[in-house]
């Protein structure tokens, strides 16, 4: 601090005689750092021991930054990462999530279930049947990923973060605990204004096919003779006329 | 002075010694996290955290008190309580009001910079006694700040006492006129940094610059001893912001002097280590070799030409 003193008093005496009398050479040098440098060389030593002084009784007559969290929630962006939340009815215990996950912390357990035929001669269904389904958010990075790859929309993130336990083996989730998380899942935000609309509901407002008079009663003429070129025919015949 | 009239000014001044600095700790506090955007302790004791230091002082006592195997035991028992208890002394024979003060000295303003300057010894056998290369060089860089900055001190000291023709603390009060301000301006900031210095605080905090020593002196303290270096540091700032107030500020001098001139000699003194605290909080860090550099090379100087010129008024004046 001190032994710049002479270094910088030199400095800010001579420096802003000559700057606009010979515009050029401080220019050329300037270039590179001189000019970076110049403003916080300029004011000396006291100077910039006075900015800190202004600086910091600026600061202590503007209102502070802090929130009292604990009085006062904060407002979190809608995609805050807090909790996952588990919609059991969605899953389908593909494993998927389970698989993906890169710290390992989620646990499926399912077992399959036979679902009777419902017509008679038709063949016996077997489903999964979620037992078990967990997240160890003790070792959970929040990296999003089971969400991400879920193919069924059965995890979804809840900006819900207080849930500390004094005993690390208590933030391993069961699933009724993960499915009480879907209630403070916030509804998907809004699409940005002219953005494409979702795919289902693209699809839901596409134009129902017309299916033209003749190609349809010449399918349902030749039943199963020959499914496949038949409706491949039918189709390349519709085209032409829809077209 | 009877018996009676000698406890009640002890205890008096001891509960002076024990809350100021608790007082002086809250607005650091509260001033600093303000200056950093933030607030502060607000939950202990309900109103803006005002119980905080409280709180902590409850803390520390609670806390174990670890003597170093390899220390020397008894030195480093004691090294706190004489950090602490010169300060006390100090305090005593401050002057608050013409008749306000712990004990009438006649050469306070001697008494006062000699007594302070005992404190850093308590630094000294923590470092040394603490049987640790970090307290060591800590207890080393206070001795060499000690060394340093003893000197603008005393010739600061020096000056005020050559314009008031006098050594006595209530004297120099009495003679103090609102141009001294102009007059003792070099000397005043000669003080003030010096103070800071003696006081170790920021920017000249290098004994205990936790970034290369961890706590300096102080680092193998614990519980109650280290809450006393601490205790120390606060009061060494109230001693120090009094007797800057005394000196160059003109004591209890004011409006409606004579009813509140304790209450003047507070605020003045108040108002010193806010500004204090506020240099804490604008500046960083000296290095070692800078510090030395600014005491010997621009405050020695700039105190001897204020007791030139301290001279030259007081002869210009008769």
């Amino acid at each position: 601090m001190s032994d710049e003193v002479p270094d910088t008093a030199p400095d800010t005496a001579t420096s802003p005689a000559p700057g606009p009398a010979v515009p050029t050479p401080p220019r050329a040098v300037g270039r590179h750092e001189g000019h970076q440098h110049a403003p916080a060389r300029q004011g000396g030593l006291l100077p910039g021991l006075i900015k800190g002084l202004a600086t910091t009784a600026r600061t202590l007559v503007t209102p502070s930054h802090t929130t009292e969290y604990p009085d006062a929630k904060p407002a979190l962006p809608p995609r805050s990462r807090g909790v996952i939340a588990l919609t059991e009815e969605n899953c389908t215990s593909c494993m998927l999530c389970a698989r993906e996950c890169p710290d390992w912390c989620i646990y499926i357990d399912s077992h399959k279930e036979t679902i009777p035929a419902t017509t008679e001669g038709g063949r016996d269904r077997q489903r999964n049947v979620l037992d078990r389904f967990a997240i160890d958010f003790s070792l959970c990075m929040y990296c999003g990923i089971c969400i991400e790859v879920c193919p069924f929309d059965a995890l979804h993130w809840s900006p819900e973060f207080e849930y500390a336990e004094t005993d690390i083996r208590d933030l391993l989730h069961e699933k009724d605990r993960l499915g009480e998380w879907m209630q403070t899942v916030p509804p998907p935000p809004a699409l940005d204004p002219g953005s494409a609309a979702p795919a289902e509901i693209a699809a839901a407002d596409k134009p129902k096919r017309v299916v033209p008079e003749r190609t349809a009663a010449r399918t349902a003429a030749r039943p199963a003779a020959r499914p496949g070129p038949a409706v491949g025919a039918a189709a390349a015949d519709g085209d032409g006329p829809d077209a | 002075m009877s018996a009676l009239e000698v406890v009640v000014r002890a205890l008096v001044t001891l509960v002076g010694f024990l809350v100021l600095p608790l007082i002086v700790g809250q607005t650091e506090h509260k001033v600093m996290a303000h200056m950093q955007g933030r607030l502060g302790p607000m939950y202990a004791g309900g109103f803006h955290g005002w119980a905080q230091l409280v709180a902590d002082g409850v803390k520390f006592v609670q806390k174990e008190d670890v003597t170093p195997a390899a220390a020397d035991r008894w030195v480093f028992r004691l090294a706190p309580a004489v950090a602490l208890i010169p300060y006390l002394v100090a305090i005593c024979v401050i002057p608050l009001g013409p008749h306000v003060v712990g004990a009438q000295v006649d050469a306070g303003a001697l008494f006062v910079v000699a007594v302070a300057g005992v404190g850093i010894l308590g630094t000294l056998m923590a470092g040394w006694a603490s049987a640790n290369k970090y307290s060591l060089l800590g207890a080393m860089r206070s001795a060499a700040q000690l060394l340093s900055y003893e000197l603008p001190i005393v010739l600061s000291v020096a000056s005020v006492a050559l314009a008031a023709g006098t050594l006595s603390l209530g004297g120099i009060v009495g003679q103090w006129s609102p141009w001294w301000l102009l007059w003792q301006l070099p000397g005043a900031v000669c003080f003030l940094t010096a103070a800071l210095a003696e006081l170790q605080r920021p920017p000249f905090d290098m004994p205990v610059a936790d970034s290369e020593i961890v706590f300096g002196a102080y680092t193998e303290y614990t519980g109650l001893r280290f809450a006393f270096f601490l205790l120390a540091e606060y009061a060494g700032i109230v001693v120090m912001s009094l007797f800057f107030t005394v000196l160059f500020l003109g004591g209890w001098r004011g409006p409606f002097a004579d009813q509140l001139g304790v209450v003047w000699t507070l605020l003045k003194g108040l108002l010193v280590a806010v500004v204090i605290i506020w240099f804490r909080v604008a500046w960083p860090r000296m290095r070692e070799d800078q510090l030395q550099r600014l005491a010997w090379v621009w405050l020695v100087p700039i105190a001897l030409f204020q007791v030139a010129l301290t001279g030259v008024g007081v002869v210009v004046r008769r």
